[in-house]
């Protein structure tokens, strides 16, 4: 394996190495525990300017507190959550569809089609901005939840389709061929057969979309208005807007906008790296 | 490869059914898919050629008016575009460092000594947060009054005296350094925010490639004599290539739509100078101070066609890979 | 039970249902404050609204200032609210014009305004009609540390080169004279605003937002050959660039800058970061041009009809109790501003003494850049503001690019 294994090299090397490690960790994620040391401490150390040091004080709890008691960061979660999901199932159900259908069948619109959703997940978001919002105001769907998922459930189909579609033309084609030579349907096939074995597919694309989704913060912005329906990557927005300059508050918000993600990632790591990779590995 | 049925009783359906199976499989998703993005692409196109303050009338009418190529002559004359378009090649460059950097700290991390899946783990943790959370806390980092870039600036250059009214106050012998005001180095700071999400998500896909790489070409290159750099150039790297082309397409479409962290720390100051081409449009079109949707379309229609010409080459080369695969 | 009595009933159930719901009016406010003190000031409002009509039921929305702000365009022609707030002069110029919001010459007339609120009422008229009802506005000028300027024996400069004097006192002593936070880039056309109406006066301060003159015009370079020398001998704090304006104040507080250009809004922050009244103190912005009438800058906030509101009758009725002089005493006496109504009473704090006694012998109001110039012209104003006073060398290239856009937006 490449770099020469640790294990071959020199002890020294390897102690080097081991010890090196942590601190290399500790480096890269200085910005997060910053970020955590303020959100504990007391707003004496705020007023002070003491923001980046060692706290005097530790109120951890009574900051989080502060956080869901006087503000709507338990809205905005509530909102991230029902703007999520709806977003993952519908995104990835229709994806299994179409990137079976793009998959398998040779037909002349195939890899057209499958270009298509491919530079749509790629187009900045700014050309889709007005005649999105102005979809969402005209259909009444604007500064609501439903406004929101169906455009990131039909955004996201692009991204996923093209994950699908490529998962499932590495799937044997000989176990399609022998069930048609059976006569069984087609839209069985793609259920009983297609679907069991796009399992881990799925579990990978479902855990992608709920962190695209979750942290997007430009459609937050341009779908909602009031305070009802957003989500929470706006929320922190607001709350530092309602918290000048108490860092630790906002710090504490923040790091509850990134809990659900983390967590997400931490239980399913695997499927995570392999969505990410999409076909990095052949 | 169709299974014919000689039956006198066949349907059109069922003989044609491997034709449009197809296309019942795709119906749902293609519409979704054109309702919210093909054809607001298409709509965004045409609104570049009128000018609109977004409003309708009481009777529901828009109030836009048709000006045709108006919009792109006043963009071509205004310095905020050019600085957005000379900030986006920034971005473009400076952000294709995540790649090579990725690549080295995936190495650095490709060994097995106890734990380290933890570490590799705990190095992805940058790109699972959202953009405005790194923003807000590089923001933090780079403020002249407590952040540390600051503390370790008044470190060495000022000192802590009592002030006319017998208040503690900081004196500098040279003014602590205002990174996200100073018009020249507002952007590297934002730049250098979105460098740490990224090269992680380039840590993740060269881990997962370097773990593919076959392992009795790099034994058969070790028993040939290369080491380091040579074995990393002429053997490893080009089994990499699917993960290299995976980042530098991510990185190049992450670069050029950029958004979220300009519009946390500078929200395209100071007086426009770290503003893109993404937050320009923003700002034209529905900041407090826009309401020119037309013109706003305009600048959107101009990023969409630099970013086609990188879309198309991906499409591209993915094609010739689609072909050769075949 | 028949058919027909059936009916019978539910017909009268329904018709007595329907009527009272007509007598029960739904009532939707949209408002913009969450800081604490205005917010408050405002639901008490609302009680007492209440409190008068209890057969109205009122529904509040009370948002984040800046989002309201991007969210008026939409709201006002999908699902609006009865009664909303925002902006007069040039701010709802696109609104009116859009016929989006509802005239409101009736409600004017009836509840005698146009005596009681005259100074204010150019600023609520457009296109021959009148738009809004103001519920409060607030005077601009410099609030400065007192006890700074005794321990100095300065006093309150009544001109510009006593001004400069004082400057030179204070950065004497080591203390900034002007602290600001341009991050939000409002405040900076603060300063410019008073440097023009000082250095021109108001007509040709209205002439500029209005397009009728040009940024290069030699008297607007005379205003930013004043602005220079501030610059120099009255400077202001450093990184003010990445200051809002709250972070403005904490230099105040401190006693490292003396002055501060702004609204009377600050004050509450003032107080929060611990200074007490002694401590500060406001004067006018001086006379610059010998002789020239002073005119201030006055920004109202207002309540506005939305044309596509569906209980108007009742917000109508909102907006003629916040008329009323006795609630506009209240309300601007809980917020540190001052009451449009002239029969109200103002409060009894210095500021708000002083700052009336100011604003009503202004030879003119002006509202604000950014509600006087249209928003194009605003934000590029603004921008170019905040780029002079960080370098302003570059005066030149600046001037030329504000009269580009000028010649494009007022076209």
């Amino acid at each position: 394996m490449f770099p020469r294994p640790i294990e071959r090299a020199s002890k020294t090397s390897r102690v080097a190495y081991q010890s090196f490690l942590p601190f290399a960790l500790f480096l890269w994620l200085l910005p997060l525990l910053a970020i955590f040391l303020t959100s504990m401490r007391g707003s004496k150390d705020i007023n002070t300017g003491n923001v980046f040091g060692w706290p005097t004080e530790f109120k951890l709890i009574e900051n989080y507190y502060t956080v869901f008691a006087q503000t709507e960061a338990v809205k905005y979660l509530i909102n991230s959550f029902l703007i999520t999901m709806p977003s993952v199932v519908i995104s990835v159900s229709l994806a299994c569809l179409a990137g079976y259908a793009l998959a398998i069948y040779r037909f002349r619109l195939a890899l057209p089609l499958f270009f298509v959703f491919v530079a749509g997940n790629f187009v900045p978001f700014q050309i889709l901005m007005i005649p999105v919002r102005d979809l969402s105001v005209q259909t009444g769907l604007y500064d609501t939840i439903a406004g929101q998922f169906l455009f990131h459930a039909a955004f996201q189909t692009g991204f996923c389709t093209l994950f699908m579609r490529n998962f499932i033309t590495a799937l044997p084609f000989d176990l399609i061929e022998s069930a048609r030579v059976e006569g069984v349907a087609e839209w069985r096939i793609f259920w009983y057969i297609i679907v069991p074995l796009v399992r881990p597919a799925i579990a990978a694309l479902a855990v992608l979309i709920f962190t695209f989704v979750w942290n997007d913060f430009f459609w937050a912005n341009v779908l909602t208005q009031g305070e009802q329906v957003k989500p929470i990557t706006a929320g922190v927005r607001a709350l530092n807007g309602q918290f000048i300059s108490n860092w630790h508050l906002v710090s504490a918000a923040s790091l509850l906008a990134a809990v659900p993600p983390v967590v997400m990632f931490f239980l399913m790591q695997r499927h995570f790296i392999a969505g990410l990779t999409l076909g990095a590995v052949k | 490869m169709q299974t014919d049925i000689s039956h006198t009783q066949s349907s059109w359906m069922s003989r044609h059914k491997l034709e449009i199976a197809p296309f019942i499989f795709l119906i749902p998703a293609l519409f979704f898919f054109f309702i919210y993005v093909v054809i607001p692409i298409l709509q965004s196109l045409q609104l570049s050629l009128y000018a609109w303050n977004g409003l309708y009338d009481g009777n529901g009418q828009s109030t836009s008016t048709f000006i045709g190529l108006e919009n792109y002559r006043t963009l071509w004359v205004d310095p905020n575009f050019w600085i957005s378009i000379k900030n986006n090649i920034l971005w473009l460059f400076l952000y294709m460092l995540s790649v090579p950097v990725g690549l080295m700290i995936a190495i650095f991390l490709n060994q097995t000594v106890t734990g380290i899946r933890i570490y590799k783990s705990l190095f992805f943790f940058p790109f699972v947060i959202s953009q405005v959370v790194v923003g807000l806390i590089f923001g933090w980092f780079y403020n002249p009054d407590f952040g540390i870039v600051a503390k370790v600036w008044q470190f060495f250059f000022c000192e802590e005296t009592i002030n006319f009214i017998g208040n503690k106050t900081v004196k500098c012998a040279r003014p602590v350094p205002d990174i996200l005001s100073s018009a020249d180095y507002a952007t590297y700071g934002i730049i250098f925010a979105g460098l740490w999400p990224q090269v992680a998500y380039c840590v993740i896909l060269y881990l997962t490639g370097l773990n593919n790489v076959a392992a009795d070409q790099i034994e058969a290159g070790r028993l040939d004599g290369a080491k380091g750099w040579k074995m990393l150039w002429y053997v490893v790297l080009p089994q990499l290539r699917p993960a290299t082309f995976i980042a530098v397409a991510v990185t190049v479409i992450g670069a050029l739509r950029s958004f979220d962290m300009i519009a946390i720390m500078t929200q395209g100051g100071p007086y426009g100078m770290t503003n893109v081409l993404s937050h320009y449009m923003y700002e034209v079109a529905i900041s407090e101070y826009g309401e020119r949707y037309g013109y706003g379309s305009a600048v959107a229609t101009v990023l969409f066609a630099i970013m086609m010409v990188f879309i198309s080459y991906f499409l591209w080369r993915m094609y010739q890979d689609e072909r050769r695969g075949a | 039970m028949t058919n027909t009595l059936k009916m019978k009933i539910g017909t009268f159930a329904a018709t007595t249902m329907f009527a009272a719901s007509a007598f029960a009016g739904d009532l939707v406010i949209t408002f913009d404050d969450l800081n604490p003190d205005p917010k408050q000031a405002f639901e008490e409002a609302v009680a007492a609204f209440e409190a008068a009509n209890p057969d109205i039921n009122v529904t509040v929305n009370n948002g984040d200032r800046e989002a309201h702000k991007s969210a008026i365009r939409n709201f006002l022609s999908a699902n609006p609210p009865d009664v909303t707030s925002w902006y007069p002069g040039n701010r709802m110029g696109p609104f009116v014009d859009a016929g989006l919001f509802e005239p409101i010459d009736d409600l004017w007339a009836e509840n005698n305004l146009n005596e009681d609120m005259a100074a204010v009422k150019p600023t609520m008229s457009r296109n021959g009609k009148t738009w809004g009802v103001p519920y409060s506005y607030y005077q601009w000028g410099v609030y400065y540390r007192k006890d700074i300027y005794d321990k100095l024996g300065l006093s309150e400069p009544k001109t510009w080169g006593e001004l400069l004097s004082n400057c030179d006192a204070l950065k004497g002593v080591g203390v900034t004279p002007f602290t600001i936070g341009t991050k939000y880039l409002w405040t900076a056309a603060g300063v410019f605003d008073y440097l023009n109406l000082r250095t021109n006066g108001y007509d040709v301060h209205n002439a500029l937002t209005d397009g009728k003159i040009k940024y290069t015009d030699d008297r607007i370079r005379a205003t930013f050959a004043n602005w220079e020398e501030m610059l120099d001998r009255c400077s202001f704090i450093d990184n003010h660039a990445s200051m809002d304006w709250q972070g403005g104040v904490a230099a105040f507080a401190n006693g490292d800058a003396g002055m501060y250009v702004m609204g009377n809004f600050a004050v509450g922050a003032m107080r929060d970061a611990g200074l007490t009244n002694d401590q500060i103190d406001f004067f006018q912005f001086p006379e610059i041009t010998p002789g020239l009438p002073m005119a201030e800058e006055a920004p109202a906030d207002a309540f506005f009809i939305p044309s596509g509101a569906k209980n108007k009758e009742d917000a109508k009725k909102f907006l003629a109790f916040v008329a009323q002089a006795d609630i506009q005493s209240k309300w601007n006496s809980a917020i540190g501003q001052l009451p449009p109504n002239s029969k109200a009473t103002v409060g009894d704090d210095k500021f708000l003494q002083e700052g009336f006694a100011v604003v009503s012998s202004a030879a003119g109001l002006a509202q604000f850049y950014d509600r006087d110039a249209p928003a194009a012209m605003a934000s590029e104003g603004m921008k170019g503001f905040q780029e002079f006073m960080l370098d302003p060398s570059k005066l030149d290239a600046i001037l030329e690019r504000l009269d580009q856009v000028q010649a494009e937006v007022y076209k």
